[in-house]
């Protein structure tokens, strides 16, 4: 076996360990959450806009962080707000909450107060009557984290 | 023990849209903490609740670990006539609290 061929083996190796580690993450990854989202939008697309994602830039307790997500529609029967969903990245589950809605909702405004392990990306996507996809996203900076502290 | 806090306006007028907010007292344990002893945590979390106004659901929203403890939820509704709004909260280990607020339409 020369140097060419031990590498490409040892390599292949080394690849399928971290393929292995990538099947169990410690907590959610940036990936798992794309997943999430893949789950609940299926093929469509997701486009920017139209959603507005309200969290503090800056968080002291992320075991209780204020969110609140409104989306521009005029919550008619032909035009509104079927689904919100929320997901983040560093959590140990990318899921946050789903919130299910329509016409009698008058206003696509809800608020909650969530938990955020780590400073990250939370993402909000709007699911419509039409079955366009519309999202966005928030940065929080998290001091004390939420979730896996001990008992 | 379980008990649940709801803010409905009493009054309002036909067609006006309302601001709902509810809170259910639980702990909302996540499953992934664990005792000083490393002893997991089972999880124990509300997984979902449903407001339904005169019997037609208006509003339902899914619950996962990342949720506060006491579940804060703000939605909102149009009102479109007097009668009762009931909530209604379920999770695990069989927990379940049934709220109503009656709410007058002019």
């Amino acid at each position: 076996m020369n140097r060419r061929e031990f590498l490409r083996a040892t390599g292949g190796f080394a690849a399928g360990i971290g393929a292995l580690i990538a099947v169990e993450p410690a907590s959610a990854t940036p990936a798992a959450m794309q997943d999430a989202i893949r789950q609940v939008v299926g093929s469509a697309r997701v486009s920017a806009g139209r959603v507005k994602l309200d969290l503090p830039p800056l968080s002291e307790n992320g075991n209780a962080v204020p969110l609140t997500v409104s989306v521009e529609s005029a919550m008619t029967q032909a035009d509104h707000v079927k689904a919100i969903h929320v997901f983040n990245e560093k959590n140990p589950q990318p899921d946050v909450v789903s919130f299910h809605l329509g016409p009698r909702a008058g206003r696509a405004t809800v608020s909650t107060r969530i938990r955020l392990a780590d400073t990250q990306t939370v993402v909000a996507i709007a699911e419509l009557s039409d079955g366009s996809f519309w999202s966005a996203r928030a940065a929080v900076v998290v001091t004390l984290a939420a979730c896996l502290e001990d008992a | 023990m379980a008990s649940a806090l709801i803010n409905v306006p009493e009054r309002a007028k036909r067609g006006e849209v309302v601001e709902i907010k509810t809170l259910v007292s639980h702990v909302m344990e996540t499953g992934y903490r664990r005792t000083q002893l490393g002893a997991p945590i089972p999880r124990d979390i509300v997984r979902r609740f449903v407001c339904t106004y005169n019997g037609t659901e208006v509003f339902r929203a899914e619950l996962h670990p990342a949720i506060a403890a006491n579940p804060f939820i703000a939605f909102s509704t149009v009102a479109v006539e007097s009668g009762t709004l009931t909530f209604q909260w379920t999770g695990d280990n069989g927990f379940s609290v049934t709220e109503s607020a009656r709410i007058t339409v002019e």
